[in-house]
């Protein structure tokens, strides 16, 4: 193959992924950074790409202390309660006090964001969440990073993380290649924030055949993040905790405006309010803690997510659905009916496109809400990702080694989905994790903490080999057969996903099985996932496109397998709505209240659990 | 589908083949046109349908689920800094326009280049301080929270 190697070297930093987080980054590395070299690789176009792509129609995560709404500390309330006390408040506390200095900026640059014409401040939707234009949201950040970074590589495909081989555990940048050219690409880097998205497509969706592609995050989300950061040994944080999320059926459509701004709610087939009907039997399984309505509702404590799915999820099984979105009322006002649809044009065109092919109209029809197939990531309502360093003012030495948002390897940094134990951050959140990471790593070149690096000439042979074999396989095999994709020697990428997903599906919880699993379903699915990465060692990519498939499928099995170990390690249910171990349903606040951290041996694929302290700054 | 080309509008430019974050808008090597390679991994985004200048791309519904003869139409004009979307449902009762705006500045005017900022204080290194803080926090004077500043105490919750 006479594919060319592009060396690029003597980079500061690199930025791995340029969606929200990566271009956070990529900005800020400028302002600390002025005498660096900052190089971003991004797998599709930077002015769209990653989860904001389309756009989005609200900014979920802004305080507004200026407008004297929230202060951090009550953010971290909202997020430790939502995820049943499991996060990381310093990660948490630390980005909700930089993150409306972000908004700010976004506003300044141009993104049109509403306000309340009587009080001037933002328009909130929610209590979090405030309302914008979000359609060139992406393209609009694109420019800062743009503006800021010393080159952007469009249609790179990173695979691997480069490491020094002066320090053990130290990175040093990060090799993949163009999927236009096919050529290879080597960043010499000393510092690398990964900022590659979380993981859709690997639990099998809802929609089959051609609509495959409609899932709720984009399936261009193929957890490289996770991928990239689990295969250079970083730990991991949290990954049991995948997100299932309550969306309209088939368009999967968010709910969040709906509820919060147009006051829209659900009933059951029966035209009756359901969910509280679920409370007390939920309860004994969760603890007041909780699950406690009376305070919820005199409080505005949420009812934290998993659980309101708990009961769309047994309200179906119980033979009462389907669950409708009763939009009728809302939509006989002019002005909501116009922002219910603006909502979805902004951000999940699919929906609009859904309503008008089957003829439902919500003002006269209340639609169908239903499930998602989980889905793992670390920015949205939920805290997958790598076991990273908190701020030094603020962390206690559990949570702390030196360098903001530093995963356990030297010199590498996680934001947005990457980050472990930071959920609620979204598209904001992101940003602002990016500019803190970035922050961080300019500190640690300063340092002189990346002096030194070595990187040796076989280390970028063998990942070139390693990179290409999907072809090369191909390319020795495909001749032993007449035509077609049916092969006793390889499958092809598509095939390894759908195995993937079905595995993924029946073993660990997935929608078919009603998001349930036990030890021995774990088990299973953990060998049969061992035989797939055998099987992902012959896989055959018939040109780049495929091999840019066979990169995400090799990126969404590390971060399957990492689920599936994170899910066996925890004994309980912790999130019921979310998943269920079958075999311990319920909550063990005794023996498990506590972070879930995981390391994959990069030599053996081994794994190693451990325990870590849940820390809470805050009071209740 | 979901997306799909009218060959007799594409002209093979090639902006949505670079824009489409799926890489799955190609160019044929035989018709010089573009076409979806695989459905199955498109999000109905309409990255391409907004940067097509010929309005050459249109999506019809996931096949799995979406009946035929519906449409969802978009121009996106950065110019004018507004988008406009048509829908029209499949019984043809419905036919809507909206409108609306993607941004309220000049694209490339607004955002600082940040080369050309002074260079950050020592100070401002060792602190907790991201660029334009704290002013652009509260756009007062009000400093950065901390936890001592908002009267919060580590509290260990440690339970092994
Ligand atoms: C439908 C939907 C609605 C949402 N609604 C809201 C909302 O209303 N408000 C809100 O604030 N948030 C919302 N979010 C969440 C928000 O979009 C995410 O939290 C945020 O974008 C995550 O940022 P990130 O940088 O971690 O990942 P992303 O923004 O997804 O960026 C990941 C980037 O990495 C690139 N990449 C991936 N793999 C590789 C690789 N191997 N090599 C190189 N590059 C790679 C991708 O192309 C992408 O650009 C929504 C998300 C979705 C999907
Ligand atoms: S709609 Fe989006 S994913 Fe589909 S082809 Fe166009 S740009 Fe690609
Ligand atoms: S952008 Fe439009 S005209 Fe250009 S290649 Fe694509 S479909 Fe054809």
């Amino acid at each position: 193959m006479a594919y060319k190697t592009i060396i690029e070297d003597g980079i500061d930093i690199l930025v791995a992924g340029a969606g929200l987080g990566g271009t956070g980054a990529a900005f800020e590395s400028r302002y600390w950074g002025k005498d660096k070299k900052i190089v971003v690789a991004e797998k599709a176009n930077i002015d769209r790409s990653g989860a904001v792509a389309q756009g989005l129609y609200a900014i979920n995560c802004y305080m507004g202390t200026r407008f004297g709404e929230n202060n951090p500390e009550d953010h971290v309330r909202y997020a430790r309660i939502d995820l049943m006390g499991m996060v990381r408040e310093d990660l948490l506390f630390d980005m909700a006090r930089h993150v409306d200095s972000t908004v700010h900026q976004f506003e300044e640059w141009g993104l049109p964001l509403m306000r309340n014409p009587k009080t001037g401040a933002y328009q909130r939707e929610g209590r979090w969440q405030i309302m914008i234009h979000g359609e060139s949201y992406k393209p609009i950040v694109a420019e800062a990073a743009k503006k800021s970074a010393d080159k952007v590589f469009n249609r790179v495909c990173l695979t691997h993380l480069l490491m020094d081989e002066s320090k053990p555990n130290r990175v040093a940048g990060a090799v993949g290649f163009n999927v236009r050219t096919g050529n290879y690409h080597v960043f010499k880097s000393k510092a690398v924030i990964v900022a590659a998205g979380g993981a859709s497509n690997i639990y099998k969706p809802r929609s089959v055949g051609e609509g495959a592609g409609r899932v709720w995050y984009a399936p261009w989300s193929s957890g490289s993040a996770y991928g990239l950061l689990i295969g250079a040994g970083a730990k991991m944080t949290q990954m049991e905790n995948r997100i299932v999320l309550a969306r309209f059926k088939d368009g999967y459509g968010p709910v969040g405006a709906y509820f919060l701004h147009l006051k829209t709610y659900t009933q059951n087939c029966n035209g009756e309010e359901y969910e509280s009907n679920w409370w007390p039997q939920l309860q004994e399984m969760v603890g007041k803690e909780y699950l406690d309505p009376e305070a919820s509702s005199l409080t505005h404590r949420p009812i934290p997510t998993c659980l309101r799915n708990h009961a769309l999820i047994n309200e179906v099984n119980a033979g009462r659905g389907p669950i409708h979105m009763i939009t009728m009322e809302a939509f006989q006002d002019p002005h909501l009916e116009e922002i219910g649809w603006h909502n979805f044009l902004g951000m999940t065109v699919g929906q609009a496109v859904l309503w008008a092919a089957t003829d439902v109209d919500p003002k006269n029809e209340n639609p169908e809400l239903t499930t998602s197939e989980p889905y793992v990531m670390g920015s949205h309502a939920t805290g997958c990702g790598a076991w990273c360093s908190g701020p030094e003012d603020i962390s206690p030495p559990e949570y702390f080694w030196g360098y903001n948002r530093m995963t356990t390897v030297e010199g590498l940094f996680g934001a947005g989905d990457a980050a472990g134990g930071t959920p609620h951050a979204f598209s904001s959140g992101s940003f602002t994790e990016g500019r803190l990471a970035a922050k961080a790593a300019c500190k640690y070149i300063d340092d002189g903490k990346a002096e030194g690096i070595r990187i040796s000439d076989e280390q970028i042979e063998q990942r070139r080999a390693e990179i290409y074999k999907p072809m090369e396989h191909y390319r020795v095999y495909r001749n032993e057969i007449t035509a077609g994709s049916v092969n006793p020697n390889y499958i092809n990428p598509r095939q390894g996903l759908d195995r993937l997903q079905k595995l993924m599906d029946e073993y660990c919880g997935g929608v078919t099985v009603s998001y349930m699993t036990n030890d021995k379903l774990l088990h299973i699915g953990l060998k049969k996932m061992k035989v797939l990465e055998e099987d992902l060692e012959k896989i055959a990519a018939e040109n780049i496109h495929e091999l840019l498939r066979a990169w995400e499928l090799k990126h969404r099995h590390l971060t399957s397998e990492a689920v599936m170990q994170h899910t066996l390690f925890r004994k309980e249910t912790r999130w019921p709505g979310y998943y269920y171990r079958g075999d311990a349903m319920k909550v063990d606040d005794q023996n498990w209240h506590v972070l879930t951290v995981s390391r994959r041996d990069p030599e053996t694929g081994e794994y190693t659990m451990e325990k870590a302290p849940c820390y809470h700054l805050v009071e209740a | 589908m979901p997306t799909f080309v009218y060959m007799t509008r594409c002209d093979g430019c090639g902006q949505c083949v670079d824009i489409c974050p799926s890489d799955i808008m190609h160019m044929d090597s035989v018709v010089r046109r573009a076409y979806n390679i695989e459905p199955n991994m498109c999000w109905e985004c309409y990255s391409c349908v907004k940067a097509c200048p010929h309005n050459a791309i249109d999506v019809r519904g996931y096949a799995d689920f979406a009946p035929l003869g519906h449409s969802v139409r978009v121009q996106r004009d950065e110019e004018k800094g507004v988008i406009a979307w048509r829908i029209i449902f499949r019984n043809g009762e419905k036919d809507m326009t909206l409108l609306a705006p993607i941004t309220t500045k000049p694209w490339g005017q607004a955002i600082p280049q940040l080369a050309d900022e002074s260079e950050p204080s020592q100070e401002m290194r060792d602190s907790q301080h991201l660029f334009n803080e704290p002013k652009y926090i509260r756009l007062d004077d009000g400093g950065l929270h901390t936890l001592e500043s908002n009267g919060l105490k580590l509290k260990a919750g440690v339970y092994y």
